[in-house]
């Protein structure tokens, strides 16, 4: 699997040849690059996070100093607003994780006897893709929105009160997240529930194990790795997103993320600190609940 | 698309031919329920797609909200809506040459990691992995970080180091996959022909790598091209189609957009298609062969 690839791909390499000019000559550009602009800026960040406002400067002249207090600052100003992104990170990848298990489980299990329904049906879930990102949420947005006939419909059936909305609500948030994110999702489940074994299923039910037991027991420990990798490239993604929460999308004022800071602070009000020590904050936080989650759910060998 | 997004495609792309068919027997889960809710859930994904296809072909005015009559005539002359196209073209220009770039720099890492053993191996796979699983905000705060710090102005060129920088992973585990897959024996019978080193690579390594360095490329193109978190860190003045569009959406998105998304998507999943129809030809020849 791609996202885990670099750490297992080691162990079944065809006997390399040992390192020589050549290897390093091929290594050498690409490694340079991203020294240069991957790594460097993570020091920049970690810098720029603790400069302090120069003295005499204008707005958005910061000098070198070792203002740790920016990160205090950080989380007192916007502290709900880090809770809030990982909140609505854990909601959507939960409801993205039960909408596509059954779903994967369709095309990778049950749709296997016909490869090209599987194989148009994966098409369809990586179809989002290929449209652009801001033009779909939009779309949600306006199909969402007051005059809608999701809404009007809802209204009459007294689901909605009748002055009720969805958008800029955190429901809405929620749900641009789960959508936009799904098919990260349901491509890892896919690919570890390509590779299940039905025998084992089988073997389960010859034992008199209920249906449900043998999905508990059986296919989801099977599946793990899928979704071991599918939570991930949910979280990750979704909790750094300010697309979904924005105003001018699904958001509204009261459902501003961490994103949504480090840009109004990075590229408005040019506070860049403020932005560089939770950009650090959100790296640091997804760090550690990555690495607990991943070693709780048994899969050490995926990191 | 996200970086995570490029993740996942890299791994349907890498990931091993599907196992034959089997009949498989139901085990609960009634026979109907689980077939309607896949068609059901994969309707669902389709919603926004067929809305945007849908407004493009609205009779709009400054705003494309409501429905007001069909009309072509956002389809024909698209480039009325001249900012469109403009940032549409620049999408298109950063997409081309942060594609090459990153494409070549990966490929030669992914030819290196396969076939030399080195020491500092595992914090180069750590190196590559990381921009992968970094949120794309801090990516893009980051870059915009050190060019404030070294008093470089923004634009397209920036643009263009950030898509490489974001692009060169996702090649090297695409590519990766198809050098691991490499039989040696096909090198070595070109050396034994006294075929120069160079003369090797281009004439056998390279058109056997080609697939993956394709399907690298195309996914480069599609993560660049889609990309709006990084970018708008560090474009400045310069915009792209999906800045564009952010910065639109507060006054109204023109029909145009929709327009040049639908003409994308068809074309991306004309390309998907096409690729599936003749890899399942191939294969069905090669079945008749053996």
């Amino acid at each position: 699997m791609a996202f885990t690839a670099f750490a297992t791909g080691t162990a079944k390499e065809q006997a390399p040849r040992r390192a020589g000019k050549i290897a390093l000559l091929l290594l050498l550009p690409g490694i340079a690059y991203l020294a240069l602009f991957f790594l460097v800026p993570l020091v920049s960040l970690v810098i720029t996070s603790l400069q302090a406002p120069a003295e005499f400067g204008d707005i958005g002249e910061y000098q070198n100093a070792f203002q740790w207090q920016n990160y205090v600052l950080a989380i007192e100003q916007y502290g709900t607003q880090i809770l809030r992104s990982f909140l609505y990170a854990l909601l959507a990848t939960t409801f993205a994780l039960l909408f596509s298990y059954p779903l994967a489980y369709f095309i990778g299990v049950k749709a296997r006897r016909w490869p090209l329904l599987q194989n148009l049906m994966l098409v369809l879930v990586i179809a989002p893709f290929f449209i652009s990102f801001l033009l779909r949420t939009l779309a949600w947005k306006q199909l969402l929105s007051d005059e809608s006939f999701v809404v009007t419909s809802l209204k009459a059936l007294s689901l909605l009160g009748q002055d009720d909305y969805i958008t800029g609500t955190p429901v809405a948030v929620v749900f641009g997240l789960t959508y936009n994110f799904i098919p990260f999702m349901t491509l890892p489940l896919y690919a570890s529930l390509e590779r299940l074994d039905t025998r084992y299923l089988e073997a389960g039910s010859d034992l008199y194990s209920s249906p449900f037991t043998t999905f508990r027991t059986i296919t989801v420990p099977l599946s793990m790795p899928g979704i071991v990798s599918g939570v991930l490239l949910t979280f990750i993604p979704a909790a750094g997103d300010y697309v979904n929460a924005s105003r001018q999308f699904l958001g509204g004022t009261g459902t501003t993320m961490v994103g949504n800071v480090i840009e109004s602070n990075f590229l408005i009000s040019l506070n860049y600190p403020a932005a560089a020590s939770l950009s650090i904050i959100l790296m640091a936080a997804i760090l550690v609940l990555v690495t607990a989650y991943v070693r709780r759910s048994g899969t050490e060998d995926l990191l | 698309m996200t970086l995570q997004g490029g993740a996942v495609i890299a791994e349907a792309v890498t990931s091993p031919e599907p196992r034959p068919g089997r009949r498989v027997r139901d085990v609960g889960l009634g026979r109907w329920l689980l077939p309607v809710y896949a068609t059901l859930a994969l309707l669902f994904l389709l919603i926004p797609i067929a809305y945007t296809f849908v407004f493009s072909f609205n009779d709009s005015l400054k705003s494309n909200i409501s429905w007001r009559g069909f009309t072509l005539d956002n389809w024909t002359g698209v480039c009325d809506a001249q900012d469109v196209c403009q940032a549409f073209g620049n999408s298109i220009l950063i997409a081309v040459v942060a594609t090459v770039i990153a494409t070549t720099l990966g490929t030669m890492i992914a030819i290196a990691l396969v076939r030399y053993r080195f020491r500092s191996r595992s914090s180069i796979s750590l190196l590559l992995f990381l921009p992968m699983a970094t949120p794309e905000v801090v990516l893009g705060a980051g870059l915009a970080a050190q060019f404030l710090a070294a008093g470089v102005q923004k634009g397209l060129v920036t643009v263009i180091i950030a898509h490489t920088m974001f692009c060169i992973s996702f090649v090297v585990v695409t590519v990766k996959a198809r050098v691991s897959s490499l039989d040696p024996a096909l090198e070595e019978a070109g050396r034994d022909l006294y075929g120069s080193p160079g003369q090797v690579f281009w004439r056998v390594t390279f058109p056997l790598l080609l697939p993956g360095i394709v399907a690298a490329a195309l996914l480069s193109f599609a993560l660049s091209f889609d990309d709006f978190i990084i970018t708008n860190f560090n474009s400045g003045a310069a915009t792209t189609f999906p800045k564009f569009i952010y910065v639109a959406a507060a006054r109204g998105i023109p029909a145009e957009a929709n327009v040049i998304a639908s003409a994308v998507f068809i074309l991306a999943i004309s390309l998907v298609v096409a690729s599936q129809v003749t890899s399942a030809l191939r294969k069905r020849r090669q079945a008749a062969l053996s």
